[in-house]
């Protein structure tokens, strides 16, 4: 217990490091850009996978539980709809990115501390964790929210043309449950969730790989405890925001 | 001047330096000898700032290091460069913007053509003006160590530290490195010190030398009387090659 403890507050010490003024604003700049394309390009193809598959499952899904005839067809849309806007997405496209962006901050973070390129920004007296870290931070604020709203879409798109080739329900019954009883508190629901799990995937998985010490073995269990530990805290999270919210 | 005075430090119940106090001079290729897992790397880190000791005090011409305000202390690590084991070469960047980079971030007052013509100063001392655009990967362990030396020396640093400069090279890359340290050195009137336990280094640049031996300061001297020591645990570092004891043998 007492070993968790030491590694929440080192975890409030390390973001206290990173929340300071940029060393220089042009490098800070050009590193924001170099992450938001990384994040951003690189996660577009599975987010975009993962959303279609997604809503396809859960459009056939939905027009199964509620095969009667006391239930208007138009359900099918709606539900569909206020499922991928207020959980699936933000929930389940956020958890994999918790393994695609994730990963990828502990590994990077972690080889350079493993390759004492940390060691060599602090020599030199650049606020290493700063310098590293906050680009990174902010750009996964900025693409996060992106990402999903790029998936609802695709989400929905995978719902919409999976009613055209199965024909669970009419093309015109599902757009109609699409459109109907639009709440755009939604909308601000699934970003506010967003935003806090982005903050949460890009600050646990760079502490992780920040505070490795040793090797290759190392940088493997920091990628691992990373993952687990922002997985974890994103699930409990969605839980408080929605208790909290709605 | 550096001056080492009564330096501990712990790792956890393990004091791995006890008490050492040295001096390093200025102007001069000063080593850290001493077997693996003596406290040499510890010692260094502790220079540089990256680990503080429990005990006693590092002084840069007599301002503690460790107890300067965050401001002096950035202001004091700007006179300094080093050159880590494995190199420390930024991936993501060619050697060019390597050894940019220290420029970039600590002299914001130079004009980009002032900064672009230090670059080249540097990577021509070491011999890698044509080298400029290669990413580290593809570069030999020697050409790392030199882009290091040149990414070190990039800001005209008055201290320059080198973590086992020689560790993963041919005796005759490692000679160049050497060589290079040295006149590096002298060129610029830097203090230099330098962490190894290669005996070849000892003797050829070795021009103050302390001796560690489990975490306690046991010589100090220079390479030319590192080999005639009467103090049984230096010689038993020195020369235990072969090829050392059999040249003793044979003198």
């Amino acid at each position: 217990m007492i070993k968790i403890l030491e590694i929440i507050g080192e975890y409030f010490l390390f973001l206290w490091r990173v929340f300071s003024r940029p060393e220089k604003w042009h490098e800070f700049f050009k590193k924001l850009i170099y992450e938001m394309n990384a994040m951003g390009v690189g996660s577009l193809l599975i987010v975009s996978i993962v959303a279609i598959t997604m809503g396809s499952v859960i459009t056939i899904q939905t027009a199964l539980q509620i095969e009667s005839s006391w239930v208007p067809t138009w359900t099918v849309g709606f539900t569909v709809r206020t499922s991928v806007i207020m959980e699936l997405c933000p929930t389940i496209i956020s958890l994999l990115l918790v393994g695609n962006l994730g990963s990828r901050i502990t590994s990077e973070i972690g080889s350079m501390r493993v390759t004492e390129q940390i060691d060599d920004l602090e020599v030199m007296g650049i606020n290493s964790a700063s310098f590293l870290v906050l680009p990174k931070i902010i750009a996964s604020l900025i693409v996060n929210p992106i990402l999903i709203v790029i998936s609802i879409f695709f989400a929905l798109l995978g719902g919409y043309v999976t009613v055209l080739l199965t024909g669970v329900v009419s093309a015109f019954d599902f757009i109609d449950g699409l459109t109907s009883f639009f709440r755009m508190y939604d909308v601000y629901y699934a970003l506010t969730k967003t935003f806090v799990f982005a903050f949460v995937i890009s600050t646990v998985c760079s502490f992780f790989g920040y505070r490795i010490e040793g090797g290759a073995l190392e940088l493997g269990e920091a990628n691992t405890k990373g993952i687990v530990v922002a997985s974890f805290v994103v699930l409990v999270l969605n839980l408080v925001i929605t208790q909290i919210m709605l | 001047m550096i001056e080492v005075n009564e330096v501990s430090k712990y790792f956890g119940e393990k004091k791995v330096l006890k008490h050492i106090s040295t001096v390093f001079e200025e102007g001069k290729v000063n080593l850290i000898i001493g077997r693996s897992g003596s406290g040499k790397t510890v010692l260094m880190k502790c220079l540089v700032g990256l680990l503080s000791p429990e005990e006693g005090a590092v002084l840069y011409d007599g301002r503690d290091f460790h107890r300067l305000s965050a401001d002096a202390k950035k202001m004091l690590r700007s006179e300094m460069g080093m050159v880590f084991q494995g190199a420390a070469l930024f991936d993501s960047l060619t050697i060019q913007e390597n050894v940019m980079f220290p420029i970039n971030m600590l002299q914001k007052d130079k004009s980009d053509e002032e900064k672009l013509e230090r670059v080249n100063l540097c990577l021509k001392r070491v011999d890698l003006e044509n080298a400029n655009h290669l990413y580290p990967a593809e570069l030999s362990g020697g050409m790392k160590k030199r882009a290091a030396i040149a990414r070190a020396i990039a800001c005209n640093p008055k201290y320059l530290f080198c973590d086992e400069p020689n560790s993963g090279l041919d005796p005759k890359t490692a000679l160049i490195i050497d060589q290079l340290i040295i006149e590096i050195t002298h060129e610029y009137g830097i203090t230099t010190i330098v962490n190894t336990h290669d005996i070849n280094s000892v003797i050829t640049i070795g021009e103050s030398i302390s001796f560690i031996y489990e975490g306690n300061m046991e010589w100090r001297g220079n390479k030319d009387n590192v080999l005639i020591s009467d103090n049984e645990l230096l010689n038993d570092f020195i020369f235990a090659q072969p090829l050392t004891q059999k040249i003793r043998d044979l003198s």
